[in-house]
């Protein structure tokens, strides 16, 4: 026995083969600030780190569940599921790699869509899960996006996604590029119907999930410093042969030249995006309108110049 | 090595530079070997029909990016008369990748654009090598709005090694200025047609590209990442390009059987480069057709067609 073990209570030190059992994953090290963080503690927090504020990334289904009201939602178009069309292959086989991702995911591909409710509100809500091949869009992603928004389109429900991925899927190669112009046109009519769109940024978001439903919000939101670009820095070093700026593609850079419209942090997100649904889907001036008229109060009412009083502007 | 011939087309250009040789020698001497020559025509006829039966999809995307394969602006020149160019996105610049403007095709007017990469090593420079920034695309949808109103059909010529991978791209906006037009094609009141005559590279291609029809020339190629990129991912090593492009299915061949393209537009022997008038005939009696068939829809049936299209992409 040493003089350490002498000294401390019983209990404490401990002998070799008597090791104490940590849990696997009991504590994260945040990537920013290097601070050890008790994993419970990081969860209560939405996955944001206490000391810095650092948002980390966050599965799609425990996205869905802090962000919706719990009671109210439920799970939609579960049924997607990825197609190996091309059956592609390279140094593995693509359905090899979706099996696996399916196996550590728990999720069918890279998109989780849900009905639900935000404060009351009924809400359609769709979230990336970056852990499926990098949040890839392919076939089922577009199809699920699209099913998705069709919903809110037919229910006049507002539509939410929080988007977080590399770009369009490699493997299922000009199906995932057509998958833009899916997304896209689904969310033109979106707002053709006025169905409030508000995209989420969450890091990262990148090439065809960029160019398309990532920036088509009727309101873009980006968590804090959230890369979002269409190239990657990568790339863009070298075509153009010079170092980045700092803070180049991320939320504040692109809130800076006007991409976004704001930047929330994520424990806002439910009190923002609510208030800012409330705003844009009530029907509040029609009723106004409907108050007003009660009263027949002609001061308020707006004014139509009768025909008479208007301005002439022959040369007469 | 021909510098304007690919490797495996050097043994063509071996016969082809016999045949100008005979030909010139036989006008200077007064000789009559036009019996010689017919047989060198044949012989390079029959090694041509043999060498571009056996393509594969990465010799195709070389044939596409070929240094004397014709370009937009060839097709703009030769298929349309009374071409005039309009400049300018109105908020930032013009673009000199994307080349557009209102022209007659068989005494009719239509917007005409296209993706230019430029020839000579100035002009590629001017042209920014066809890699066109937010002004090119937002000029595209300046031009295709003005269209709509004004009751023309749009043809677009795609032929783009990408959108621009740069910090200017970046800081305005070159996802939001793709997805907008994405988003904004889907719903536009006109017929459109989309032609890939040469390299459809991403969304870059794609921001022009949606449209009722999307024909590609036969010898053209069409990715949602080019076979360089893919292999850089993939294998590491941008030497996999050909692997990669076999695995992506990068031609029309493919592309037409995953129904994402709708027509392939077949090229003249040894392909466009070998015979611009052939070519140019093919690509304009294609658009006429196509137009004839879509000019006799009702803009509901147009428009429902089109998102009915856009839609079903990816599905089987």
């Amino acid at each position: 026995m040493s003089w350490m073990d002498k000294i401390l209570p019983a209990g404490i030190g401990q002998s070799a083969g008597e090791r104490v059992n940590v849990p696997e994953g009991l504590w994260h090290k945040c990537v920013k600030c290097e601070a050890i963080l008790y994993r419970p503690d990081l969860e209560n927090n939405q996955h944001v780190c206490p000391k810095c504020d650092h948002h980390m990334r966050i599965r799609a289904r425990e996205r869905l569940s802090n962000f919706l009201d719990n009671e109210a939602s439920r799970e939609i178009l579960s049924e997607i599921e990825p197609v190996d069309q091309l059956k592609f292959k390279d140094k593995r086989r693509y359905r090899d790699r979706i099996s696996g991702a399916q196996k550590i995911t728990g999720e069918r591909d890279a998109l989780v869509a849900m009905e639900g409710s935000l404060k009351g509100m009924p809400v359609v809500c769709t979230a990336f899960e970056f852990d499926f091949l990098g949040g890839s869009m392919g076939y089922a992603v577009g199809e699920k996006f699209t099913c998705a928004a069709q919903l809110s389109l037919s229910t006049g429900v507002p539509f939410i996604c929080f988007s977080a991925s590399g770009g369009a899927r490699m493997q299922e190669a000009l199906i995932s590029l057509m998958q833009m112009a899916k997304t896209s046109a689904v969310i033109e009519k979106l707002h053709q119907a006025s169905v409030p769109y508000i995209s989420v940024m969450t890091d990262p978001i990148y090439g065809g999930v960029s160019a398309s439903l990532a920036l088509l919000g009727d309101i873009n939101i980006a968590e804090p410093d959230a890369r979002a670009g269409f190239a990657g820095p990568n790339v863009i070093e070298q075509t153009i042969r010079e170092k980045l700026p700092k803070g180049f593609q991320r939320s504040e850079f692109l809130l800076e030249h006007g991409a976004l419209d704001m930047i929330v942090h994520r424990k806002d997100l439910r009190d923002t995006i609510s208030r800012l649904l409330s705003k844009l889907s009530g029907d509040n001036w029609a009723k106004e309108r409907d108050q007003l008229s009660e009263f027949n109060d002609e001061s308020i009412r707006p004014r139509v110049l009768p025909p008479e009083e208007s301005i002439d502007f022959s040369d007469s | 090595m021909n510098p304007n011939y690919l490797d495996f087309e050097q043994p063509i250009a071996e016969l082809e530079v016999k045949i100008e040789e005979l030909t010139n020698v036989g006008s200077e001497a007064d000789m009559d070997i036009s019996q010689e020559i017919e047989t060198l025509k044949q012989k390079s006829k029959r090694l041509t029909e043999k060498i571009f039966s056996n393509l594969s999809p990465w010799d195709v995307v070389r044939i596409a990016r070929h240094p004397l394969r014709p370009h937009a602006i060839d097709y703009i020149n030769e298929i349309f008369s009374e071409f005039d160019e309009l400049h300018g996105d109105r908020h930032f610049g013009d673009d000199k990748a994307i080349i557009g403007g209102v022209a007659r095709l068989e005494g009719s007017p239509v917007m005409v654009i296209g993706q230019e990469k430029g020839r000579a090593v100035k002009e590629k420079v001017h042209r920014n090598f066809g890699m066109p920034k937010p002004e090119g695309y937002r000029k595209a949808l300046r031009l295709m709005e003005l269209a709509e109103r004004f009751h023309m059909p749009i043809i677009t010529l795609i032929d783009t090694p990408g959108a621009f991978p740069g910090i200017d791209s970046e800081e305005r906006g070159i996802s939001e200025a793709i997805a907008k037009n994405l988003a904004v094609m889907s719903r536009l009141k006109t017929p459109i047609i989309c032609v890939v005559v040469g390299e459809g590279s991403s969304g870059g291609a794609l921001g022009i590209g949606v449209g009722d029809h999307l024909a590609m020339l036969q010898y053209s190629t069409y990715f949602v990442i080019s076979p360089e990129g893919c292999a850089n991912i993939i294998w590491k090593s941008s030497d996999y390009s050909a692997e990669a492009a076999k695995a992506m299915g990068v031609t029309s061949t493919v592309l037409e059987e995953l129904n994402l393209v709708d027509a392939t537009i077949q090229e003249p022997l040894g392909g466009a480069h070998r015979d611009m008038r052939q070519i140019v005939a093919s690509v304009k009696a294609h658009i006429l057709d196509q137009l004839k068939d879509l000019s006799s829809l009702t803009t509901e049936d147009l428009l429902d067609r089109r998102y009915t299209r856009l839609m079903s992409y990816g599905g089987q």
